[in-house]
């Protein structure tokens, strides 16, 4: 039982702490600091997929969309013009009122949550029903080979997307 | 209905709200790519929830695997149309991007 309440606060304070990240990361007036948010949601969802039994799709969040994510964000962000002071000003007082209904929402759906929802729970936990289960390995590379090339097919378009894109820049440079 | 399920549904909601918020409330282009990503999270977690509550991790990982990939793609492309578009334009304002307005 006592095992059960730490799973359970571990698990809660985690999907708190995102709740949080996603938050700050859509209402934060800095495009810096909301991109910093977006990693550190990204890790925080690294750890609930550890504890969740799923190391290898954890690896590859953490490794690819909390590091080199924010590096593609963050370079974008540097290459690109900051607001001057006029601007901030304007933006300032536009933001705000197009932002203050989110907190709103999310009060009220956790409410909701709280009175409708949480009541129905009859149990602490998830029961996991642990049977045979496959490896990834075996899954990836037997049973679903052909998503394999789906994404060798994915990643090449992205890549040729990028080479078009700087391709016809340059072109417009000379 | 476990407690645990109830708080992760109600995360995934809330997660999906803060996303879904960010696309259709801002104006700025990068701030669009943010909350495209923060809602990605949320279907990446769903992913993950599912394939614990059936009991097949294996496949749900492999679900993920893919869903990054398409998601990096995704980000790494609207990253260089956005830099395109503020190399042409001088700026981020997806109103002042009018010329396809019809």
């Amino acid at each position: 039982m006592e095992d059960e309440m730490q799973n359970l606060a571990i698990i809660s304070i985690l999907l708190g702490s995102m709740v949080l990240s996603a938050f700050f990361c859509i209402f934060v007036r800095d495009l810096l600091k909301s991109a910093i948010g977006l990693a550190v949601l990204s890790a925080l969802l690294t750890v609930v997929m550890f504890l969740m039994n799923a190391p290898l799709a954890a690896v590859f969040e953490l490794s690819v969309c909390a590091g080199m994510i924010t590096v593609v964000f963050i370079s974008a962000i540097s290459l690109t013009r900051t607001y001057t002071a006029e601007e901030k000003v304007v933006n300032r007082k536009g933001r705000i009122k197009r932002f203050i209904l989110l907190p709103v929402i999310l009060i009220a759906i956790l409410a909701a949550a709280i009175w409708f929802i949480w009541p129905l729970a009859t149990q602490m936990l998830i029961s996991n029903p642990l049977g045979p289960d496959l490896s990834v390995q075996d899954v990836l590379w037997k049973n679903r080979q052909l998503e394999i090339i789906g994404q060798i097919i994915i990643i090449l378009a992205g890549v040729f997307g990028i080479v078009v894109l700087f391709k016809d820049r340059g072109q417009e440079a000379q | 209905m476990s407690l645990m399920l109830a708080i992760f549904i109600t995360a995934l909601i809330m997660i999906s709200v803060c996303g879904i918020y960010g696309l259709i409330a801002t104006r700025n282009l990068l701030r669009i790519i943010i909350s495209l990503e923060v809602l990605t999270k949320a279907a990446t977690l769903m992913l993950i929830l599912s394939g614990y509550i059936i009991g097949r991790m294996a496949l749900a990982q492999t679900f993920v695997i893919t869903l990054i990939i398409i998601e990096v793609v995704v980000i790494v492309v609207a990253a260089g149309i956005v830099l395109s578009v503020h190399k042409r334009y001088d700026s981020l304002d997806s109103y002042k991007i009018s010329n396809l307005k019809g």
